[in-house]
């Protein structure tokens, strides 16, 4: 039997396409409106600071502070329960995006609030997901 | 300044006795069955009822399916689907349908199986969505307890709240389910492993499910239901019961912010709207009927109800202060044994609003002797991500 497979964002959402898309290329994407500065993230194909949104694409130097996180010990998805105990957070994108993610650790009492983190990417066919691990 | 309005009261109410009904009915069933017990309890009957308030968690067009059920040709119909939170945010809007005149008698109803259908609704891997959000975070796997946990974990780094201080909320509502025989039932049918008081050591104990959170912070997952008919004062005159008046209400909406603060909740929106309407503080209140899905939801929401200031929880709910029996050190927690140890089968909010009657009527298994001003808090959605929040102040004659 096959290994349980993490379930995966998909293209064909209409805000958060541009997004993925990107990360075939393991660039981590965030909007911002040119006309009033207002950081979009998750993606969005209007402005929530204005009604005349000029939103331009950015790209994230990977780097981001944990603002809170746990240690899931159980999880009935198939994929996530192979995985056990996993860590999953909040982080803090130096550019100001809050992104869910996964810490990757080999001990989950490695994490704390505030650790600096960096991305790295998990490849799959169509697109890549943004992992984070401890800043060595 | 006080704008509180006496003009609409809860009348009738009724908690599904079974929280385990082995699929031997269905949640439109337990809607009926509760909504003709409380109707009757109020001395009302379906006829009288126009106007119907529901959480569409039945069907597509749910105003109409439930309407042609419950025989009833409804003047207002309000579907409003926010979660757990949703019977507040009836309860408010039937107030003010009742006050504008729109209707009369207001009946709103829940039921569902959620036990009988395994739903691992704690647990469940997240599917992929369809939203815009979902499709941004569903990949890492955040299951709902980790979203809840995630709150507490943060709140304990920015307060210094402590895992015992948490496990107050469990041990005082544990101590109320023993008191209420339709909680030990559902702990027995549910199969709980051991079914008495608990102490601090127990919960910090139980077993850990997201950091955190452990087992004994978890709420049950029941099958059940309940309904609540309130009505105009000119109705409530006639009826059976005691009028409880709705005398405040707040609603709000919280979601996840770039740079925004997870230990504080939609509450924080809706309790001054609330109170503001009522003309009470927090202080005066005799009981705290608020949505204890987990217990960092109830030390969250007791900041953001202004019952303590903002990471003040931890050290205010020492001490066993929540019980029913300490009534000089602030309102009583929970007193039916909330979502922790009696009924949460996916959407808790009634019950918040039946309880908190039962107590102004002096019903309750742990009754706090005259208690006369309550909140009924809901939090529907989830307290880390993107919640809603319905406040409800109550009053009794
Ligand atoms: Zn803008």
């Amino acid at each position: 039997m096959a290994d349980p497979q993490r379930p995966l964002p998909t293209l064909n959402e209409h805000d958060s396409h541009a997004f993925w898309q990107a990360t075939k290329n393991k660039e981590l994407k965030f909007q911002r409106c040119a006309n009033c500065q207002t950081l979009v993230f998750f993606p969005r194909s209007h402005c929530t600071g204005c009604t005349d949104g000029d939103l331009t694409w950015h790209t994230a130097s990977g780097l981001g502070t944990v603002y809170s996180y746990s240690v899931v010990r159980q999880s009935y998805h198939p994929f996530f329960r192979s995985k056990a105990p996993y860590v999953v957070a909040w982080i803090d994108l130096d550019e100001g995006p809050r992104l869910l993610s996964n810490v990757e650790v080999s001990d989950p009492a490695e994490v704390s609030v505030g650790q600096r983190v960096q991305v790295h990417w998990e490849e799959h066919d169509e697109l890549c997901i943004p992992l984070f691990a401890p800043v060595r | 300044m006080s704008t509180q309005t006496r003009d609409a009261a809860i009348v009738g109410i009724h908690e599904y006795p079974s929280r385990d009904v082995e699929k031997l009915v269905s949640p439109l069933q337990i809607k009926a069955a509760c909504a003709a017990a409380a109707l009757k309890d109020a001395g009302l009957n379906w006829s009288d009822v126009d106007a119907i308030y529901d959480a569409s968690d039945g069907s597509a067009m749910s105003g109409l399916t439930i309407a042609e059920y419950f025989g009833i040709k409804p003047r207002v119909i309000d579907t409003t689907a926010v979660g757990g939170s949703s019977y507040e945010f009836h309860a408010a809007h039937a107030k003010r349908d009742i006050a504008a005149g729109r209707a009369k008698v207001a009946l709103l109803t829940y039921g569902s199986t959620a036990h009988s259908n395994a739903m691992a609704i704690g647990v469940g891997g997240r599917g992929m969505g369809t939203t815009p959000a979902d499709n941004m975070e569903s990949f890492a796997g955040m299951t709902l307890v980790a979203n809840y946990a995630m709150a507490a974990r943060r709140h304990m780094h920015e307060y210094g709240t402590t895992a015992e201080q948490l496990a107050e909320i469990s041990v005082a509502t544990r101590m109320h389910a023993m008191r209420n025989p339709e909680a030990v039932q559902a702990m027995k049918d549910l199969e709980f492993l051991d079914i008495r008081e608990t102490t601090i050591s127990d919960v910090v104990n139980s077993r850990m499910i997201a950091d955190p959170l452990r087992l004994l912070e978890c709420c049950m997952i029941s099958d059940g239901g309940g309904a609540v008919v309130i009505a105009s004062p000119e109705v409530a005159r006639n009826c059976r019961t005691k009028p409880v008046w709705i005398i405040g209400s707040g609603e709000a909406t919280k979601y996840p912010e770039n740079g925004g603060d997870i230990t504080r909740s939609a509450a924080i929106m809706s309790a001054p709207q609330a109170f503001g309407e009522a003309g009470v503080r927090p202080d005066e209140l005799d009981i705290a009927m608020i949505y204890d899905s987990f217990s960092i939801t109830v030390l969250t929401i007791l900041e953001d109800l202004g019952f303590c200031a903002k990471g003040e929880g931890g050290p205010w709910v020492e001490g066993g202060r929540l019980r029913f029996d300490r009534p000089a050190d602030g309102p009583a927690l929970n007193t039916d044994g909330g979502g922790l140890s009696s009924n949460h089968p996916g959407m808790r909010g009634i019950f918040l609003l039946i309880e908190a009657a039962r107590q102004l009527r002096g019903e309750s298994t742990s009754q706090v002797p005259g208690a006369a001003l309550a909140v009924a808090h809901g939090n529907g959605g989830m307290l880390g991500s993107r919640h809603t929040a319905g406040t409800i102040i109550l009053a009794r004659d």
